[in-house]
């Protein structure tokens, strides 16, 4: 219970409250300019997410949905139109957007926790190191590595890897957490175990998120809106699902939901055509 | 103790002894024995081959300094060599003893007297000139790091360094030690005039020489590791907001370490090659002017002599090299990427 004290004394004092737009892009474009003349992946892309909101992205490979999370988290310049994160205009990648990468991208030759320690310093200098410690010994144990944090990070299997990812990107307190197919890499068993978690943490936190995926059911299971890319160049929002579905939710009242098979099938439609 | 034998052996990159251990530990003898013919016996029969091959047609050829040695004669020599090293070490022995003495009896007389100290002035053997040769790659070596490593990272981390050394490392990486010498030579003989110096000239020469042609691996691997560090390590990074400083020694730096360790693995062996040249001709008394006083003495000897020092210095580039993958293997995240 002391750990969570200590999580809400650093919880960054945003202004915005619940239904407000946290995150706010608008008519962004991105383009690569190559030998054969600019190639244009993304135009005219509204969008807008509320605060505590879970969003995923669906679209095909290569619509760009990558390159519009990586423009959120700020690696990736702004071709033209811009990005409000609490009503500030993105320029650089920064600790209040927490992402976890495709690939864990842990550093092998640390252990789990200097591998979240290493956020949480930067993000909570002014605490002492117990506390720093503590706070990632909390969401390690969240991510179900309580027994592990002293690992090297390469001593650890694939989807443990990813759950310190996790551990990494909560453990930061960012306004909005962004997730670039997280899950892509795992096999199908892992994948749902890390889905649990995710949304476990996720519930708790209630932190803004963006995730990008290619699975169908992954976006519904998770998230309270599926945005439907079209497909590239000139990729933008082609649809929006909402998902009303109660949380906290489970896999099981997912899936025997009356409307799950609906939701569905409106998805792999619109990915169909 | 088996356990730690093996592993040793396995980190040291050699392998070929773990099955002996499983072996004399009493392990299954059929497998054990099946894995020493196969990691020990076919190289062991290729050495056979090879020594016999070089008896055969050594002594068909006749030098001016009689026939080609063959692997005998050779063997004849390297224990000479050892037993005039043990000769030597005696006579010194002897001749510090009867200063010794000299002295005692000396201060006996007259309390007041002053007693010198003259050191043994016989030359070197062949073990001294060994060491020699050690001290001499070492100084080079470590002379190369301090120099490429700095400037490997700074290649690394920056275009415009690397753009800036790319045609000083293209043009300078194959000159050959005999081309450096004279010019480190002459610096050296102006620059460092003292001759009372910690140093002996020639050792800086040699030295100098040494690092001049062997600091270029470690700065390519350097700068290359650098420059190529894995991208989602870098953009964690960046959304972590590290410092440079941060990022460079937490990040860049350990991610690097593999590539630095084999930039330095390479560093030492051309080191470690070009030494014997350049003690050559800076007459720097290690292995180097072994050959040479040995050459230019042309006794009968001489050839046996020489290829002793051949055999030295491969063995002894060997275990140098034994020793930098098992530090290459102790600093890696990635203990499975480090080839022996």
């Amino acid at each position: 219970m002391e750990n969570i004290a200590i999580n809400e004394e650093i919880s960054i004092n945003s202004e915005s409250k619940p239904g407000e737009v946290m995150l706010d892009i608008q008519s962004l474009k991105k383009v690569y300019p190559t030998p054969k003349g600019d190639y244009v992946v993304l135009e005219n892309l509204d969008l807008q997410v509320k605060k505590e909101e879970f969003i995923s992205i669906i679209g095909h490979s290569g619509c760009g949905k990558s390159t519009l999370l990586t423009m959120i988290a700020g690696l990736n310049p702004i071709s033209g139109g811009q990005i409000l994160l609490d009503e500030k205009p993105i320029t650089s990648p920064g600790p209040d957007r927490g992402v976890v990468f495709q690939s864990p991208s842990l550093f092998p030759w640390m252990t789990a926790l200097e591998n979240v320690l290493l956020g949480v310093e930067q993000v909570f200098p002014q605490g002492t190191k117990e506390q720093r410690i503590d706070i990632c010994k909390y969401y390690l144990d969240k991510v179900g590595l309580g027994d592990s944090f002293h690992k090297k990070a390469s001593d650890l299997s694939q989807g443990m890897q990813q759950r310190v990812g996790i551990a990494r990107a909560f453990a930061l307190k960012p306004k909005i957490l962004l997730l670039d197919e997280p899950f892509g890499m795992l096999d199908s068993l892992t994948r749902a175990e890390l889905q649990d978690v995710l949304l476990e943490v996720w519930n708790q936190e209630n932190i803004t998120a963006i995730m990008i995926t290619h699975d169908v059911d992954e976006s519904i299971f998770l998230a309270d809106r599926v945005i439907m890319m079209t497909s590239g160049p000139y990729a933008k929002v082609g649809d929006i699902l909402s998902i009303p579905l109660e949380r906290p939710r489970d896999r099981r009242s997912v899936l025997e939901h009356p409307d799950y098979y609906s939701y569905r099938e409106y998805l792999i439609n619109f990915l169909e055509h | 103790m088996k356990t730690i034998a093996i592993k040793v052996l396995t980190f040291t990159g050699m392998r070929w002894g773990v099955p002996f251990i499983k072996l004399f530990s009493g392990e299954e003898a059929k497998t054990q024995l099946k894995e020493i013919g196969q990691t020990v016996g076919i190289p062991l029969a290729a050495i056979v081959t090879f020594l016999f091959l070089w008896s055969v047609t050594a002594s068909q050829i006749e030098t001016s300094l009689g026939a080609v040695p063959g692997p005998i004669q050779v063997a004849e020599q390297a224990k000479s060599l050892w037993i005039e090293h043990v000769e030597e070490r005696a006579k010194a022995d002897a001749f510090y003893e009867r200063q010794e003495i000299r002295n005692a009896a000396k201060l006996a007389k007259n309390p007041a007297a002053t007693v010198k100290i003259i050191d043994y002035t016989g030359k070197p053997t062949y073990w001294d000139q060994i060491i020699t040769s050690l001290k001499t790659v070492f100084m080079g070596f470590v002379i190369a790091s301090l120099i490429a490593l700095p400037i490997g990272v700074l290649c690394g981390l920056s275009k415009n360094a690397m753009q800036a050394m790319s045609p000083i490392i293209q043009v300078f990486k194959p000159v050959s030690p005999l081309a450096w010498l004279p010019i480190v030579t002459m610096i050296v003989s102006a620059v460092y005039v003292t001759n009372d110096g910690f140093f002996e000239k020639s050792f800086i020469i040699s030295a100098i020489t040494v690092s001049l042609c062997s600091l270029w691996a470690t700065l390519i691997n350097t700068s290359l590791g650098v420059s190529s560090v894995n991208k989602d390590y870098i953009n964690v990074a960046r959304v972590l907001q590290l410092s440079p400083m941060k990022k460079t020694f937490k990040i860049v730096l350990p991610a690097t370490l593999p590539l630095i360790f084999t930039g330095l693995r390479i560093s030492l062996g051309v080191g470690w090659m070009v030494l014997i040249a350049a003690e050559m001709l800076a007459q720097n008394p290690g292995l180097g002017k072994f050959v040479w006083d040995e050459f230019q003495n042309g006794s009968s000897n001489s050839l046996a002599r020489i290829m002793v020092a051949v055999f030295t210095v491969g063995i002894i580039g060997f275990f140098l090299d034994r020793i930098m993958v098992a530090l290459q293997k102790a600093v890696s995240f990635d203990k499975g990427a480090v080839v022996a």
